[in-house]
């Protein structure tokens, strides 16, 4: 007889339980994990229209053999120097047309940061991990280079301006602010890292 | 007046949890539509090494991958154990990263077609050998925008 009365409902309580169980599913499996890394631009292919002529003073040369061993500026030098010895370089300032540089003014050395080139050369058997320090040092120099202006200037580091400035949650007139600063600090100590075709061992 | 009768005292009435369901299952697609699968598994060994003066990385949609590293035991055996590319799914040569790189731009919507970064996730025991092929092909193809993904640490760490 209590068929008469239409289907039972259907008992919705576990619904939640169901439900709750798929959310920690999907809680677990999320990763919300950002990369970071060494951000590098990479030449064009075309050579440039113009040969420019770079006096060899400009050029920051610095060579990576097989066993990781590092020479700069012709020298043998021990990876923990390398960044000091890039920021001397960078910051030396041997014109004098830099009035914001601190370096020792050498003559051998850059004429200003605007000529200053660092150039990278590896060997094809350099291990991954010891380019990867060096690239770090040498972004390293310009890093410190320009955190010194940013706090001069601003007083701020360059890398904080950067990542707000790169980062999307930050609301677009803080940005436009952000832009002119970061291009100035740029400008000041512009990235000039050029990396040679690798030689190969013998 | 029975209409606005008054209510016994001492009587609470129960929660409702009717609408339970409802909050769980909207957080349930909040984290359904947030969720990234991972679109390819590792074949290869993947230590990153270390660096300090690391970006982050913003922007997903923005970044095409490419691991190098030695392929894992269980691939080792039929791949060998020099340092491999994978694409996505699969081992590839050196010349094969380019035509991936045009086929990756290419499911890209047109705007973010000119802002691709390359991420390339590398074994810190890989040589820089293969490393260069892979920067010549992508200078090739005009993705010059790269990113040597690392973890967060002193450089040093990589040397030891």
């Amino acid at each position: 007889m209590g068929r008469r009365a239409g289907a039972p409902e259907v008992n919705a309580g576990s619904m939640a339980d169901i439900a709750f169980l798929l959310l920690i599913f999907f809680l677990v499996t999320t990763t919300i994990e950002t990369d970071a890394g060494l951000d590098r631009m990479l030449p064009p292919i075309e050579p440039p229209e113009t040969d420019v002529i770079i006096k060899q003073k400009n050029i920051f040369q610095v060579s990576i053999n097989k066993n990781g061993q590092l020479l700069a500026d012709e020298e043998l030098t021990d990876l923990k120097d390398l960044r000091e010895k890039a920021m001397a370089f960078l910051d030396n300032n041997g014109d004098g047309s830099c009035n914001y540089c601190k370096g020792k003014r050498n003559s051998e050395s850059s004429d200003n940061p605007e000529k200053a080139i660092i150039s990278l050369k590896n060997d094809r058997e350099t291990k991954y991990s010891t380019y990867i320090t060096v690239q770090n040092e040498l972004v390293g120099a310009y890093n410190d280079l320009r955190n010194r202006e940013s706090m001069r200037l601003y007083n701020r580091k360059f890398v904080e301006l950067e990542a707000d400035y790169l980062n999307p949650e930050t609301d677009s007139d803080t940005k436009e602010e952000l832009k002119e600063k970061v291009q100035k600090i740029q400008k000041l100590f512009p990235q000039k890292l050029s990396e040679a075709e690798t030689s190969s061992s013998n | 007046m029975s209409k606005f009768a008054k209510k016994k005292d001492g009587e609470l009435p129960a929660v409702s949890t009717a609408s339970l369901p409802d909050i769980v299952f909207m957080l349930l697609f909040f984290f359904m539509t947030v969720t990234v699968m991972k679109d390819s598994s590792l074949k290869v060994e993947n230590t990153l090494p270390n660096a300090s003066e690391i970006k982050k990385l913003e922007k997903k949609d923005r970044v095409i991958y490419i691991y190098v590293g030695k392929p894992t035991p269980e691939f080792a055996s039929k791949f060998g154990s020099e340092p491999k590319i994978q694409l996505n799914d699969k081992f590839a040569g050196p010349s094969e990263v380019g035509d991936y790189i045009l086929m990756e731009r290419a499911k890209k919507s047109q705007d973010l077609q000119n802002v691709l970064t390359t991420a390339l996730k590398v074994d810190k025991n890989a040589n820089m050998g293969l490393i260069s092929d892979i920067k010549q092909e992508l200078r090739e193809v005009n993705a010059l925008k790269v990113n040597y993904t690392t973890y967060d640490g002193d450089a040093f760490n990589n040397l030891q």
